[in-house]
């Protein structure tokens, strides 16, 4: 039984990764005041970036940079259109998401031939796992040997770098001049403009952070997790991390665990799939893949209170002119 | 502006149809994925390959999504080309409404029945190639647990998967065999982050072979048992190579083979309408032994295998079909 437990929650943390990474890069951007559903969008345009560079380099290193890259691209892009123009933010991530499906299953059909994937990656083109100092002697302690070995233990390095990120993000928005400023910025942007601060240089900022973090998810999803990248490989996750933000009411901490409880889901959705509970026999597994949608409906509603975006969230900031 | 674009594209598409209205030359369409998939379409372009190898000349059009088919189907039939070979499940509903307008134009479907006068069915029995996986994954197994990884929750998977079962009991009767389906929506043939995850989660029960059965997502299955290193088992397209001694066989669907019969036919004036199921017996279902896998594969394991696929093809065992025999006994 401890053992089932601590497989799923080994689980949990991989899947929950990727969420957590694309949620942190929300955070930056609606924090500063512009809300970002393009997140799916710019996690598979870093996911293909990534795929196609450490493919053709055999260097995950560089696969990360370029699928960050990649995602800083289209972060940018999305500033542009709703920074500099002031156009629909909504509209704009819309945008980013169909040109990142279209783009990289055609320029990767048209580069790889291989119908929009890009090939197995080549030894050194992935993150493997890394085993944790004494985590073999310890796997045969009671407990302790099951959570250090199984489960702290045989991550790949995006995963440990996604937790830092919490703790990092956490202090950067509530311990730094930037994080006041750019918490500012998303709440009163007219008032962080009086103190002759720019707008429109923060929101670039917390956009670009944006697109580096959702970088670091898509570059997990295709050369950490997987070993390449594959059409429309992101299968809703940059949504699903857009509920967690929403749920985490835009806070560090609580998006961590709103990621992990998502995470967690997916993990127990496939370990019970096709599973008899006794006395209730077999549950669908419809009902565990809607479950992170309904429970976001549920909590909102009733148990965790009302979350409350940034108050300039989704509104260009047009500095007055006399 | 509007104007000036659709007469450029007007005359565009006269001088189009001018210059390709002759051609009688047969056209392919293949589903979404496009020809170089690696797997299901890959090998529908190996049989136009060997065709155009022996001299012939095959138009080809890649769906980008399934509302393409309609008219990929209609053009390529308006200027004359036959047979027009359609490729896979999700082209049937097009092919049935373009076949009756063009009753001169000979058709063909793989992996779904097109009920008309002028058209040819491929159908598989996918559970025949199944039984013959089961019984090497049964015999490789050292734990006694082996996997399944589906892609959609349809028929069909279920289908293999039952064949799976079968021919893994064959193997050893007390084999367990672990089995998920990814999801409920084409993006479940697409998910291999997914995949891996629910392979990982059968090695950690204790699976030591795991076949997929999900196009893209298998991918992702087939990466993480390599990576955990226990055996996968490929589909379709012969996918041994994709990790060399990690896979212990491929299931092939040989749909080159019913791309290249109806080619073929055609061209000697011997095409005929009707349904073509295809089974181990006419080698539309086949293993692979290479040499990718030639280690893994014990002498006993091949002549089980192969005696199999004559027990299968002469009658005296009988393959569970869900789709027409009810639920799955095993």
């Amino acid at each position: 039984m401890f053992e089932i437990v601590i497989l799923t929650l080994d689980s949990t943390v991989r899947l929950s990764t990727p969420l957590l990474l694309a949620c942190l890069a929300g955070l930056y951007s609606e924090r500063s005041g512009v809300v970002d559903i393009g997140l799916e969008g710019k996690m598979l345009g870093a996911a293909f970036g990534a795929g196609a560079v450490a493919y053709l380099t055999g260097n995950a290193w560089i696969g990360l940079l370029a699928g960050m890259a990649v995602s800083i691209g289209l972060a940018l892009i999305h500033g542009f259109a709703s920074i500099t123009n002031r156009g629909n933010q909504i509209v704009s991530g819309v945008a980013i998401n169909f040109l990142a499906a279209g783009l990289t299953a055609l320029l990767g059909q048209t580069w790889f031939r291989q119908g929009g994937r890009t090939p197995s990656l080549p030894e050194g083109g992935r993150f493997r796992d890394i085993i944790l100092p004494y985590a073999e002697e310890l796997r045969d302690v009671p407990v302790i040997g099951g959570i250090y070995s199984e489960l702290l233990s045989g991550h790949n390095i995006l995963v440990y770098a996604a937790f830092v990120a919490v703790p990092l993000t956490w202090w950067v928005l509530f311990r730094t001049r930037f994080g006041l400023r750019l918490r500012a910025v998303g709440e009163n942007p007219a008032a962080v403009d009086t103190a002759g601060i720019s707008v429109t240089w923060l929101r670039y900022r917390a956009v670009i952070a944006c697109g580096a973090l959702c970088g670091v998810a898509g570059a997990y999803l295709s050369i950490a997790q997987s070993s390449g990248f594959i059409k429309d490989m992101t299968a809703g996750k940059g949504f699903i991390a857009l509920a967690a933000l929403i749920f985490a009411k835009w806070k560090p901490a609580n998006a961590m665990f709103a990621c992990l409880l998502f995470g967690f889901l997916d993990a127990v959705a496939i370990r019970m799939q096709g599973q008899k509970i006794p006395g209730i026999g077999e549950i669908p597994v419809q009902f565990f893949q809607a479950l992170p949608y309904i429970l976001t409906v549920i909590l909102l509603a009733g148990f965790i209170g009302k979350a409350i975006p940034p108050k300039a969230a989704g509104i260009p900031y047009l500095k007055e002119r006399s | 502006m509007l104007r000036f674009t659709s007469g450029v594209i007007a005359a565009v598409c006269a001088v189009f149809v001018a210059t390709t209205a002759s051609v009688a030359e047969p056209a392919i369409v293949y589903s979404v994925g496009g020809k170089f998939d690696g797997s299901f379409n890959e090998s529908a372009f190996a049989g136009v390959k060997r065709f155009r190898d022996q001299g012939g000349a095959v138009r080809e059009f890649e769906l980008d999504r399934d509302s393409q088919s309609l008219q990929a189907l209609r053009n390529f039939a308006s200027r004359g080309a036959s047979p027009v070979i359609a490729i896979g499940f999700n082209q049937a509903n097009a092919l049935g409404q373009v076949a009756p307008k063009f009753p001169e134009t000979d058709f063909a479907i793989v992996d779904m029945v097109v009920d008309q006068p002028n058209v040819r069915s491929y159908v598989f029995k996918e559970q025949e190639g199944a039984y013959i996986g089961g019984l090497l994954a049964g015999m490789a197994s050292k734990s006694g647990t082996i996997g399944f990884v589906g892609g959609m929750d349809i028929p069909i998977i279920h289908r293999f998967l039952c064949g799976y079962k079968q021919g893994a009991q064959a193997a050893r009767a007390d084999i367990r065999v672990l089995s998920n389906m990814t999801g409920d929506t084409p993006a479940a043939f697409a998910d291999p982050v997914r995949g891996g995850e629910l392979a990982i989660g059968q090695i950690n029960q204790g699976a030591d072979v795991i076949i997929q059965a999900a196009g893209g997502t298998g991918i992702g299955v087939l990466q993480a048992a390599a990576d955990k290193g226990v055996l996968g088992m490929g589909t379709d397209s012969n996918q041994n190579g994709l990790h060399p001694g990690k896979v212990l066989t491929s299931i092939r669907k040989r749909v080159d083979n019913a791309v290249y019969d109806s080619l073929q036919a055609a061209k000697d004036g011997t095409f005929e309408p009707g349904i073509k199921v295809l089974g181990v017996a006419d080698g539309g279902m086949d293993w692979v032994l290479d040499e990718n896998n030639k280690d893994l594969i014990t002498p006993e394991m091949k002549a089980a295998a192969n005696a199999a696929v004559a027990a299968i093809s002469d009658g005296s065992v009988k393959v569970h079909d869900v789709v027409t025999d009810g639920a799955c006994p095993f």
